[in-house]
């Protein structure tokens, strides 16, 4: 893409979206024979050269377990593992590594919450509140916690733009309410909440707030601190690293008031048939071998996304959303699901009369993989009457000539449904 | 690049657009639901027995093309005939859409069936394509709950 003149006058961030498609290997394999269009990096985004070669290498020349050999090679692994920590931190501006645990993703950082601090906050009658937008990973660990304890969830409605009602929000939090946990950008939507506000009214009531960012970090420069987030969770493939990997964030002081989640080697001191003595933060929270060589590779993902300038990666996605739905709006037939004023690059839609999936398989044949179904976000779908949705979603190597082959394809789409 | 004409046949997508038989069944003898919970494609389907033969069957709900369209080709195929016909038709559909068709299928048996072969060539599918003849087996093998593909 060459800069138009007027965005270099407006010195507006840009990205080399060239090179950058030449750090991803898979972007240059085809599809039904043609040239595949990947839009569905909410699901999953690719992954660059340098985090594949990271792992790879790692169980070439480094292999071995960590944090309890003596020798180089387990000493190699443990630094490895260890420098990832700090900079997941810097990468989240989280004041200690001691906040930092490494999960395998975002889900189990929010079943660590839900299964370790829920029950030594919550009585019978107390509320967990959620709203109406959450992936069913935000809902279920809360149900679960919910039916263990006699707590009850309850849920702030959503606008008919997919936008939380921020009035409902502060009406809902109540003295019952001892937890929020909201997604800081919706999956099936894209709607950025405004989590800094949310925050704050939760904390005017003493509430502590959980924030599913598996979403938003690849969108936004994420600070947990400027958030005020006590906990944020947030998974490595949807940013470029590899899969069963993630982060969850949580202050230390709640860290330390929290029971262990899981028992077993690596999250104790000592253990004898009376009595075990739990380790120090972050590793209370760490039992059993980690994912190394997935924490590598996390660790590789944030180096590459910190190479880029975040502000253009923002820029660059917001300019893919708008070209997207300035592009949806002239086929016909087509019904956006969620049109908030503030958008990640994550575009769901339906055609009248045409089935999700139908649309789906027509793109695929087209080398267009955009994802169809409901997302495991199924009371939004509720929410808008539809049984599923196709979404588009954008990553730093997606491209506007991308968006005219998806064009192409809803074409065609409209062509063989007549 | 596999056509997708050859998923999305005339005869699909006719019967998608205008479902044959696409009504609630008041004196249904049986009905039963099915559900599809990856794409969200759920239908129910009612029959009418005389004694061991298919006195009527039909089928209202929602979901895709390809569902749509084999609810509806099935249901205007086995009204008229025996349970253990329509039991065998299940079985020959099934090995067509997931490509195991052979010659020991009569051509003249597939009929109308055979616009649901180009199936077999999109393995996602096979799920939306076999749903409504799933629900139609648990009927005729009368199985109380609900059928899921998952």
């Amino acid at each position: 893409m060459s800069p138009r003149a007027d965005t270099a006058t407006m010195a507006k961030p840009s990205l080399d979206v060239n090179r950058i498609r030449s750090d991803f290997p898979i972007l240059s394999r085809t599809v039904h024979a043609l040239p595949l269009v990947y839009l569905d990096n909410a699901a999953t985004t690719q992954k660059p050269e340098s985090v594949i070669d990271a792992m790879s290498t790692y169980y070439r020349s480094v292999n071995s377990n960590i944090h309890r050999g003596v020798h180089a090679l387990s000493e190699e692994a443990t630094e490895a593992y260890e420098n990832v920590r700090e900079l997941a931190r810097q990468f989240i501006n989280a004041a200690s590594t001691r906040e930092i645990i490494f999960v395998r993703g975002t889900t189990e950082g929010i079943n660590l919450v839900a299964s370790a601090f829920v029950p030594t906050i919550v009585q019978p009658g107390d509320e967990i509140l959620i709203t109406g937008l959450e992936h069913h990973s935000n809902i279920v660990p809360w149900q679960l916690v919910c039916g263990q304890t006699g707590a009850t969830l309850r849920v702030v409605p959503i606008s008919d733009e997919g936008e939380v009602r921020i009035d409902e929000f502060a009406r809902k939090l109540t003295p019952r309410t001892k937890l929020v946990a909201i997604a800081h950008v919706s999956n099936a939507l894209g709607t950025v909440n405004p989590m800094k506000s949310m925050v704050a009214h939760a904390h005017e009531r003493g509430i502590p707030v959980l924030i599913d960012g598996a979403q938003a970090v690849p969108h936004i420069q994420v600070d947990v601190r400027d958030l005020g987030a006590d906990f944020y969770a947030f998974s490595a493939h949807k940013m470029y690293g590899p899969t069963g990997v993630g982060v969850l964030y949580g202050k230390v002081e709640l860290l330390e008031r929290m029971t262990p989640y899981q028992g077993g080697g690596d999250m104790i001191k000592s253990v004898s048939f009376e009595r075990t003595t739990y380790n120090d933060l972050p590793y209370k929270f760490e039992a059993g071998t980690p994912n190394i060589a997935g924490v590598i590779g996390l660790g590789e993902a944030i180096r590459y996304l910190s190479r880029l300038d975040r502000a253009a990666i923002e820029h660059h996605e917001h300019e893919l959303l708008e070209q997207c739905t300035s592009m949806l709006k002239e086929i016909e037939g087509v019904r956006l699901i969620g049109t908030a004023r503030e958008k990640a690059g994550v575009i769901s839609f339906v055609i009248e009369g045409i089935h999700p999936h139908d649309i789906g398989t027509i793109l695929d044949q087209q080398g267009i993989a955009v994802r169809t179904g409901h997302h495991c976000a199924q009371p939004v779908m509720e929410r808008f009457g539809v049984p599923a949705t196709v979404r588009a979603s954008f990553a730093i190597y997606n491209t506007a000539e991308e968006i005219d082959r998806l064009k192409t394809g809803l074409l065609k789409v409209r062509e063989v449904f007549g | 690049m596999t056509d997708v004409r050859a998923l999305y046949q005339e005869v699909i997508l006719d019967h998608n657009k205008n479902p044959r038989n696409f009504r609630v069944m008041e004196d249904a003898d049986q009905f039963l639901e099915g559900y599809n919970p990856l794409c969200g494609d759920r239908y129910v389907l009612y029959l009418r027995m005389n004694g061991e033969t298919i006195s009527d069957v039909s089928f209202t709900g929602s979901g895709c093309a390809i569902s749509k369209a084999s609810a509806s080709v099935m249901s205007t195929i086995v009204k008229g005939r025996k349970r253990e016909e329509a039991l065998r038709l299940f079985e020959q559909f099934h090995d067509l859409v997931t490509g195991h068709n052979d010659s020991h299928i009569h051509p003249e048996n597939l009929g109308r069936l055979a616009v649901f072969a180009g199936v077999s060539e999109f393995p996602a599918r096979v799920k939306c394509a076999s749903l409504a003849w799933h629900t139609l087996k648990a009927i005729l093998q009368e199985q109380k709950t609900a059928v899921t593909t998952e």
